[in-house]
């Protein structure tokens, strides 16, 4: 089977930052798949890379196995992109924004989608106002559908929820997870980490320029074997600070082994007469699984 | 109500179209009136005191054809380069600029909307100024001609100063420095015959001069410059500026980073 979209060796330096160092990356036909990294890991360079907007200094990548430099036509076609910046044009309509957005793909009679998206988006009593009547929230919307107007086999979305209310998230993912169902390919980039591990069914970590985990969001969860400790006090024993995976005034979140190293921290602790004021167990997430690779790889 | 589209280039030019539309206050009645006081001033002024042409035509009839094509030139070139700037600045070229929109079709949607908006205007200016002096176009084709190649020549020009530049500044820079001098010196209120020598093979290098001296021959027969010199100086002007701006679109500079 053809890849949705097929990252091979992709390279790109602006000035002295590395933003990608060979990057290799498969995304399947019809996966929901995630791709998380902190501020400037390249993930956005790596959209752009993809989508045309930046041109790559090596490797190659390939959307429905169309070239997006040599066969960047074809490619475009295949690919739908909500882009981080809220953007919009503000001489049109959000009708109009849609019906040229669609007109840029050579698409004829395109209304009764049109009108299908701006249902999905909520946006059908605001079709004919302009852009610069509309909140942020609406305005994202709107970007989510002229992405969509041409039915683009695969979306990506770069950051779509920053900004947006939690009500109008929730009926964005369920739109977005319709799409899928229906056999639409979908990128995630965002920063809430409990949206890619609610969605997402394979996840990419990105740091300076790296994959530095591909897998699963099963695999991924489950080789985080150990426990997570929230605890609030005044110190810590020096020797459990390479433990620490996030700090807080007066609070660590530490990565332990097993039950057994949960005692010892306490033992040492008792020891050093540091009094433990708070302390909570966790659940394993991709919020904590995250924080660990990118400690691993700082 | 918005027609179907035909192919992407056309959706292109569309946009352009209604985008000055929506502003046609602006975009198109605004510089008519410009051209009007243009007229109204210097022909109150000059019409008892210049010659031109020796004697054969009137200083306001010799007026009206140089402000049309000033006119034509200054909005076509407004508009492909205040369209470009607008759109990278507040970022929606993105949406452009994601779809199989070849380098061709983006040059031939904004500068064929540039061209429209400058013949327009160009129109309008004709419209209300005709009043004001007995005109005749003696030979309209070779008027048309200019006023296509003229208006293509500073779309495209517009298209390459709206790549370049990265503000609003850097945009005024290049039309008051550059397009401006160029147009106000190539003899839109003057025959270069009243100027010194020194100034009159000065004017032979400036492109524009050759637009709006041609241009005037469709008006009256007469020009400074013989009529398929001038064609064939702004035809090889314009072929050269065209294929500086589709190396430029192919190579995405200042475009795709």
């Amino acid at each position: 089977m053809i890849p949705a979209v097929e990252i091979i060796n992709v390279a790109r330096r602006f000035g002295a930052v590395q933003a990608l160092a060979g990057v290799d990356l498969v995304v399947e036909p019809g996966e929901f798949f995630g791709l998380l990294g902190p501020n400037g890991a390249g993930k956005t360079t790596l959209i752009s890379v993809l989508a045309g907007l930046t041109h790559a200094d090596a490797g190659t990548t390939r959307v429905l196995g169309h070239d997006v430099v040599d066969d960047y036509r074809n490619a475009r076609r295949l690919l739908g992109v909500v882009p981080q910046e809220l953007v919009f044009d503000p001489f049109f309509t959000v009708r109009e924004t849609l019906q040229i957005q669609s007109g840029y793909f050579g698409l004829r009679d395109n209304g009764a989608w049109i009108d299908e998206i701006l249902h999905h988006l909520d946006l059908t009593a605001r079709a004919d106002d302009n852009m610069r009547a509309l909140s942020g929230g609406m305005k994202r919307r709107v970007l989510i559908g002229q992405a969509l107007v041409h039915k683009p086999p695969v979306i990506v979305l770069d950051e779509p929820t920053a900004g947006v209310d939690v009500e109008l998230r929730q009926s964005l993912w369920t739109f977005i997870r319709k799409l899928n169902r229906d056999g639409h390919t979908i990128i995630l980039t965002t920063h809430y980490l409990e949206e890619a591990e609610a969605l997402c069914g394979r996840i990419a970590m990105l740091k300076a320029g790296q994959i530095v985990a591909l897998d699963t969001k099963r695999n991924l969860l489950s080789s985080f074997a150990g426990i997570t400790v929230r605890l609030a006090a005044a110190a810590l024993p020096a020797a459990w600070e390479p433990r620490v995976v996030r700090r807080d005034e007066g609070s660590y979140l530490l990565s332990l082994g097993d039950y057994a190293d949960l005692e010892h921290l306490l033992a040492a602790m008792r020891e050093a007469g540091i009094v433990v004021e708070e302390l909570a167990l966790q659940e394993a997430d991709l919020e904590q699984v995250f924080l660990r690779i990118m400690a691993r790889h700082s | 109500m918005i027609p179907a589209f035909g192919s992407g280039w056309f959706a292109l030019l569309y946009k352009e179209l209604l985008r000055f539309w929506k502003v046609s206050f602006q975009t198109i009645l605004a510089p008519v009136l410009t051209a009007l006081l243009y007229l109204l001033i210097f022909s109150h002024v000059l019409e008892s005191r210049v010659s031109v042409f020796d004697g054969r035509v009137a200083y306001t009839a010799f007026l009206i054809p140089g402000l049309v094509m000033m006119s034509v030139l200054q909005n076509a070139f407004a508009n492909s380069s205040s369209s470009l700037i607008q759109s990278k600045i507040t970022g929606n070229l993105i949406f452009v600029l994601v779809t199989p929109l070849s380098p061709l079709d983006l040059f031939a949607a904004y500068v064929l909307g540039a061209m429209v908006r400058g013949i327009a205007v160009g129109l309008g200016v004709f419209l209300v100024t005709g009043w004001f002096a007995p005109l005749s176009l003696a030979h309209p084709l070779w008027a048309l001609a200019f006023a296509l190649l003229g208006s293509a020549i500073l779309g495209t020009l517009g298209l390459l100063a709206g790549i370049w530049a990265d503000k609003f500044d850097q945009l005024a820079a290049f039309q008051n420095f550059l397009i401006m001098p160029l147009t106000f010196l190539s003899g839109v209120f003057y025959s270069i015959r009243s100027l010194p020598p020194f100034w009159q093979a000065l004017s032979h290098f400036n492109p524009f001069f050759y637009m709006i001296d041609g241009f005037r021959y469709g008006f009256f027969g007469l020009s400074d410059v013989a009529p398929a010199t001038s064609l064939a100086v702004v035809a090889v002007f314009c072929l050269g500026l065209t294929a500086l701006t589709l190396l430029v679109l192919r190579r995405g500079y200042k475009l795709r980073h």
